[in-house]
């Protein structure tokens, strides 16, 4: 898999993801740089990565979707390219309009860095395909923005197309409140768009896929994604 | 302050605005003697900036001389932006710790941020990238109005500016305390990875040189922060000094580290120096003071954010994420073209010259020209007076039979357990991004934070410590506890220490209770390290930590780092299995004096600290990290504030550990308190399979050190007997629940 990481001012999980996809999944992976826009034909996934990009002193994102990579990560997902953005990723690619929705703040207007559990609610993706029936992944968030908010028609619509990826729940898989870190909707930390080749999620799974760290349930994502290729 | 006029000459230097900048009147004929002439206003702000006790460390210079400050790995030490310890495989690690007490009290969120946006720049100046930021915190108590919206606004502040830079904070430590009910501190911490013979200094060498000014645009903010901020006391003029306090941006600082570091790699720079305190003069004036060379600037050309600027004021400016490089000539477009590509803001603006002066040109006229030793070194040491406090008399002669002892110990490790000195600090770990760059190996929460070296074996150990009422009893004693505790903190971890830096935090240096606390305590220090051979390679010294005549405690904070050489026998405190068997290394002995304990249940920090034997815990220290490397243990804990009860309940609910109960079987002639709740040091809890017994009792024996089994892993509860007679037993799920959730409560409360 040809995997391309694109560099934002202000990208900081950018060689995490590198890291885990070079050295650890052993995939062809190379950099984009934010200012120039470029030729995807050769790429079979970009990544949009984790950070604070351009300082995300407006809303999360809202900056980072006039990058002129953008136009070219745009025309990529639109003729049906894989696009994972994770994090600040997911706060660009709903700036970008390229999935649905909007990242808020927190429910407790403060930054969150710690491990949750996620329930795979669509295992027929691209993204998804090898995480197995009912699976719950062990998975770090770290973010301040990342209540997903949609108004609960379009919410409606999302699960019946099956769209949402990803719900917070507890480590058995049963959702409630108390297992929503941030206030989201529907519980909802990732989806993806009706032709599930653009997936964003406010968990990291690079940050549980190097077998030396604790936890490896991300890397189901990143394997999943290999196995279409 | 009145504003000086944009051309010279200036208005007259009068006795008046040498006092407003902070100068005395022997200062000011010091300044004439040296240079010969009256000083412009601008060089007067120049003189009271880097005169100032911030920046010449007048009243602690003496002192620190006296710590150790060498040793085989060290390839560098004090004088420069951080020190540097070889770490082998061709690294090596750059640490300091840095104090930003007084903005954080006035502003603590912008305080807070600047803080570590200092600390890194400290760090990545040496061409290491910081892949670590810790702190030490210090609020007042509880009670007192502020400090729920301080904690907050540091909290935050460190989280807003950390997290966004992409480099984790993966622990350190916080205490409540009345004593810093009118002066918190915010001590920041950063390490960063460098290789060996990558490493560059501040200085301003080569004539002919250009100096190129790299990143933020200079405004007025922080003018004077250094010098009539930090280097005085507050009063109720405190909250007029708020403009004094700089306003961070961690966007830019992130850019300036991918910028610093492609730069580095670039073999035409010369030297380096972050605009810290006293900016654009404390930085061209060091600069070329190491290099024994002059500079010349042009402040015309420097980037400015608004109109109108004088040169007092560009000079002065603390505004953040700046630095000062110098380059060789013909590689100016190479640089500014990096520069741009990460879009900074850039500008050449002077060179270096071989005259030991720095000449400042402002709009084509000369503005200031001073020599640079009389500005760098000219301060004079200060020998301050220095005379043992009365209030020692008082407090450290407790008789223990004032105390009556318990039978039962359930209520007062409950109390224990909430008090937010020992309670969990998840509701602020969880606000830093503590995974960051994929190094933590162990999560906050354990005695140390450990990150992995990639491409390599090896892991770093860290931890921050002090423990400021042992120091305020005696701060001889209480340093030397901060830099054994830090370093067990570590070798609990598996590391070997390697390296200390430290943050002074004391009162105003003018009254001599002060300077006696200072000398002792840095003596206490210089001796710990000498014992445990570990070098001090980095540190600050904040004094004026007063608020209307009263200081705080002592608080010579340190933070020690160690080395792994195997990541794979990298330690954690938690107990990992049931049916493990628990014991102590060290003996408890009867001792109370400046426990949590007596705190806690009787509101009195009084007493004798504990006695810190160097030698036994040497011992204790070496031992458990041999059962570590041996690889037979499943967990070590420092037992230090709260004494064995508390340390066993942190071991039963570790963060990343699963919950586990214990049974403790003690037999003792000592009283109950001491023994539960005493604080006796050199001690560590371990947990370890029940087949390994014989192993370690032939370990200890042979080492030999203290060692007794005292219990077993299991079981849902807590439950302690002393000499037959059970005294504690609680569901640890209760207790677990307590220290879990006592600093959120609290924070979470509205006022």
């Amino acid at each position: 898999m040809k995997c391309g990481i694109v560099v934002f001012p202000g990208s900081n999980c950018d060689h995490d993801c590198y890291h885990i996809l070079k050295h650890i999944l052993n995939q062809e992976t190379h950099w984009l740089w934010h200012k120039e826009e470029a030729n995807l034909e050769s790429f079979d996934l970009i990544v949009l990565p984790g950070g604070f990009s351009y300082g995300d002193y407006l809303r999360a994102g809202a900056i980072a979707r006039f990058s002129p990579i953008m136009n070219s990560i745009i025309g990529f997902a639109k003729a049906g390219g894989k696009v994972l953005g994770i994090c600040n990723g997911f706060q660009v690619l709903l700036e970008s309009n390229l999935l649905p929705g909007a990242l808020i703040q927190n429910q407790s207007r403060k930054f969150i860095c710690k491990n949750v559990s996620v329930r795979v609610e669509n295992l027929d993706t691209p993204f998804t395909r090898l995480c197995g029936e009912n699976r719950v992944l062990e998975i770090p968030i770290a973010h301040h923005q990342g209540s997903y908010y949609i108004d609960p028609f379009s919410l409606n619509e999302l699960e019946e197309k099956g769209q949402i990826l990803f719900r917070y729940c507890d480590t058995e898989g049963n959702i409630s409140a108390e297992s929503n870190p941030n206030g989201s909707v529907g519980s909802v930390a990732g989806l993806t768009n009706e032709q599930k080749n653009v997936m964003g999620m406010m968990p990291h799974p690079e940050r549980c896929a190097d077998p030396q760290l604790a936890g490896t349930d991300g890397q189901i994502i990143f394997q999943s994604l290999i196995s279409n290729f | 302050m009145d504003k000086p006029e944009k051309n010279r000459p200036g208005p007259e230097i009068t006795p008046q605005i040498v006092k407003e900048h902070g100068l005395t009147v022997e200062e000011f004929r010091r300044i004439l003697d040296l240079i010969g002439r009256p000083p412009n206003l601008t060089e007067l702000g120049i003189f009271s900036v880097m005169w100032s006790e911030h920046c010449s460390y007048k009243s602690s210079r003496p002192y620190l001389r006296k710590l150790p400050v060498e040793g085989p790995n060290v390839l560098q030490g004090p004088g420069e932006n951080a020190g540097v310890i070889d770490i082998g495989d061709g690294l090596a690690v750059a640490f300091k710790i840095e104090s930003h007490n007084h903005p954080s009290f006035i502003e603590p969120r912008q305080g807070a941020a600047t803080g570590v946006g200092g600390i890194m720049r400290d760090i990545f100046t040496m061409g290491a990238r910081p892949i670590a930021l810790l702190n030490s915190l210090r609020f007042g108590e509880l009670d007192e109005p502020r400090t729920r919206f301080l904690l907050h606004g540091v909290v935050d502040g460190i989280s807003s500016y950390g997290n966004c830079t992409g480099v984790p904070t993966v622990g350190g430590e916080i205490y409540f305390d009345a004593c810093y009910n009118g002066n918190i501190l915010v001590n920041a911490f950063c390490l960063g990875l460098v290789k060996a013979d990558r490493i560059f200094l501040a200085g301003a060498g080569g004539v002919g040189n250009q100096i190129l000014y790299v990143g933020s645009k200079t405004g007025r903010d922080g003018i004077h922060g250094a010098s009539l901020l930090a280097s005085s006391e507050f009063d109720e003029t405190t909250e007029e000094k708020r403009p004094t306090v700089q306003v961070g941006d961690p966007f830019t600082e992130k850019l300036l580290i991918e910028a610093c570091l492609e730069l580095f790699g670039c073999d035409w720079v010369v030297g380096v120096q972050d605009m810290g305190a006293a900016g654009l003069t404390s930085s061209s004036f060091e600069m070329a003071h190491r290099a024994e060379t002059g500079v010349f600037m042009d402040l015309s050309k420097v980037p400015l954010r608004e109109e109108g600027m004088i040169p007092y004021e560009i000079l002065l400016s603390e505004s953040q994420e700046r630095m000062l490089f110098v380059v060789k000539p013909g590689h100016e477009d190479e640089a500014l073209a990096i520069l741009d590509k990460w879009g900074l803001d850039a500008a050449i603006i002077g060179e270096v010259i071989e005259e030991p002066c720095v000449r400042i040109q402002f709009e084509g006229q000369e503005v200031v020209n001073l020599p640079i030793i009389p500005v760098v070194d000219g301060a004079l040491d200060l020998k301050r007076p220095a005379e043992r406090p009365g209030y020692l008399d008082e407090v450290v002669h407790i008789s223990l039979t004032e105390f009556p002892d318990f039978t039962r110990g359930d209520r007062a490790l409950k109390k224990l357990l909430a008090c937010p000195n020992i309670a969990s600090k998840e509701w602020v770990y969880e606000q830093y991004d503590h995974m960051v760059r994929l190094n933590t190996l162990v999560l906050p929460g354990s005695d140390a934070a450990v990150l992995r070296i990639k491409d390599t074996n090896k892991a770093i150990a860290i931890s921050v410590d002090c423990n400021s009422r042992y120091c305020y009893l005696d701060p001889y004693e209480g340093a030397a506890i901060a830099v054994a505790e830090a370093c067990r903190n570590v070798v609990c971890s598996g590391a070997k220490p390697i390296g200390l830096t430290n943050c002074l935090n004391f009162g105003n240096p003018e009254k001599p209770e002060i300077m006696w606390q200072f000398q002792q305590a840095v003596e206490g220090m210089g001796d710990a390290c000498r014992f445990f051979d570990i070098p001090v390679v980095s540190g600050n010294v904040s004094l004026y930590n007063e608020t209307k005549g009263v200081a705080i405690y002592p608080t010579p904070t340190v933070a020690v780092v160690g080395l792994i050489e195997d990541q794979r026998k990298v330690m954690t405190q938690g107990f990992k299995k049931s049916g493990d068997r628990i014991a102590l290394i060290g003996f408890t002995m009867e001792e109370l004096g400046g426990t949590e304990y007596l705190k806690v249940m009787f509101d009195r920090s009084e007493g004798k600290p504990p006695v810190l034997d160097r030698k036994h815990e040497k011992q204790v220290q070496d031992f458990c990290r041999k059962l570590i490397q041996e690889g037979l243990i499943s967990s070590a804990h420092d037992c230090s504030e709260g004494g064995l009860a508390i340390a066993v309940a942190e071991s039963c609910f570790s963060p990343g550990c699963q919950t586990l109960g214990a049974t403790l079987t003690l037999d003792s002639t000592l009283r109950n308190d001491t023994l539960l709740f005493g604080e006796t040091q050199s001690r560590i809890v371990i947990s370890f399979p029940e087949e390994r017994i014989n192993e370690i009792e032939d370990l200890a024996m042979a080492f030999p050190v203290d060692f007794s089994l005292i219990g077993k892993v299991g079981g849902s509860h807590f439950t302690i007997t002393v000499n037959g007679k059970e005294v504690v037993k609680q569901e640890i799920e209760v207790l677990k629940e307590i220290w879990k959730t006592s600093l959120g409560n609290y924070a979470g409360q509205t006022t």
